[in-house]
């Protein structure tokens, strides 16, 4: 069994836009803990040469995990949702994410390889914004294979 | 505070940071992140998957890292690459003290060509080390 290695290079449909808001920015930045104020406070980013308030740099992950849930989901990947472990993260920013970008993610299957008895699968995700490319992710998933 | 490139050297060490991790953390994360996966708030169902007890996301914990960096150079858009392997879970029990993290972070490279530095980061829990190959590259 294991996943569909003929699904390597597939790229999924994009997801629907996601708004980014002070709300969502605020409410994230709570959650991590990160009190820097250019995630709160529009003069404090316009002081950084950006024209409002930014993100937090791990904030991709909100919409790039959601855009890549369909592909565990997908019944030609063959993947077991419940054995998934997520093992590396990376993120390449092209620019800052800020208020008023309305997100979109286009999530590839990059690789799939086996370790063992487990599947490790690698994929990346590309965060657009009206077009423009502003992160690109990179996710390496762990599937457990059976005892 | 800000950092002038050209007085930051290799092997220069970053202010550390020592960050709680408690339940509500992870609810307030779940709720931010859109992560509702019960293995970071459910004990039951974390055992039931042999884990020890309820785990912290282990993108929070990437999260709280890139804090040492952030917070040492105030712009956290200077941040052009970030990334982490999640090599141990980071395991909160629900007992009103939960975990604590230490995250550190030193100067790896400085490339005067480019204008960039990157910096590598640890982060251990209870003698145990969370984040593998940690590293953030800055752009200045």
């Amino acid at each position: 069994m294991g996943m569909n290695r003929d699904m390597i290079g597939f790229a999924y449909p994009d997801s629907k836009p996601f708004l980014v808001t002070t709300e969502n920015i605020a409410a994230f930045a709570n959650a991590i803990g990160d009190d820097n104020p250019i995630y709160f406070d529009q003069s404090v980013a316009q002081s950084f040469g950006h024209t409002t308030v930014c993100a937090p740099p791990t904030f991709p992950i909100a919409v790039t995990m959601n855009a890549m849930e369909e592909a565990f989901h997908d019944p030609k990947l063959n993947m077991d949702y419940s054995r998934i472990v997520h093992s590396d993260q990376r993120f390449e920013y092209k620019r800052p994410i800020q208020v008023g970008d309305e997100l979109v993610v286009r999530a590839f299957v990059e690789d799939i390889r086996a370790l063992g008895n487990n599947d490790i699968a690698t994929f990346r995700t590309e965060v657009f914004s009206k077009s423009e490319l502003v992160v690109t992710a990179w996710s390496k998933l762990v599937v457990r294979g059976e005892e | 505070m800000t950092i002038n490139f050209d007085q930051i050297n290799v092997g220069d060490e970053l202010p550390s940071l020592e960050i709680k991790f408690t339940r509500e953390h992870l609810v307030a994360y779940a709720n931010a992140s859109g992560d509702q996966n019960p293995i970071h708030q459910d004990e039951a169902v974390a055992k039931s998957v042999g884990l020890p007890d309820v785990i912290a996301h282990g993108m929070l914990t990437m999260g709280r890292a890139i804090r040492v960096v952030t917070n040492w150079v105030s712009d956290p858009t200077k941040v052009f690459d970030y990334s982490v392997r999640m090599t141990r879970p980071v395991v909160v029990p629900d007992n009103g003290v939960g975990a604590t993290v230490l995250f550190t972070g030193k100067v790896g490279e400085v490339n005067t060509e480019n204008r960039t530095v990157r910096i590598d980061l640890s982060a251990v829990c209870d003698g145990t080390t969370v984040l593998g190959q940690a590293k953030a590259t800055l752009q200045f």
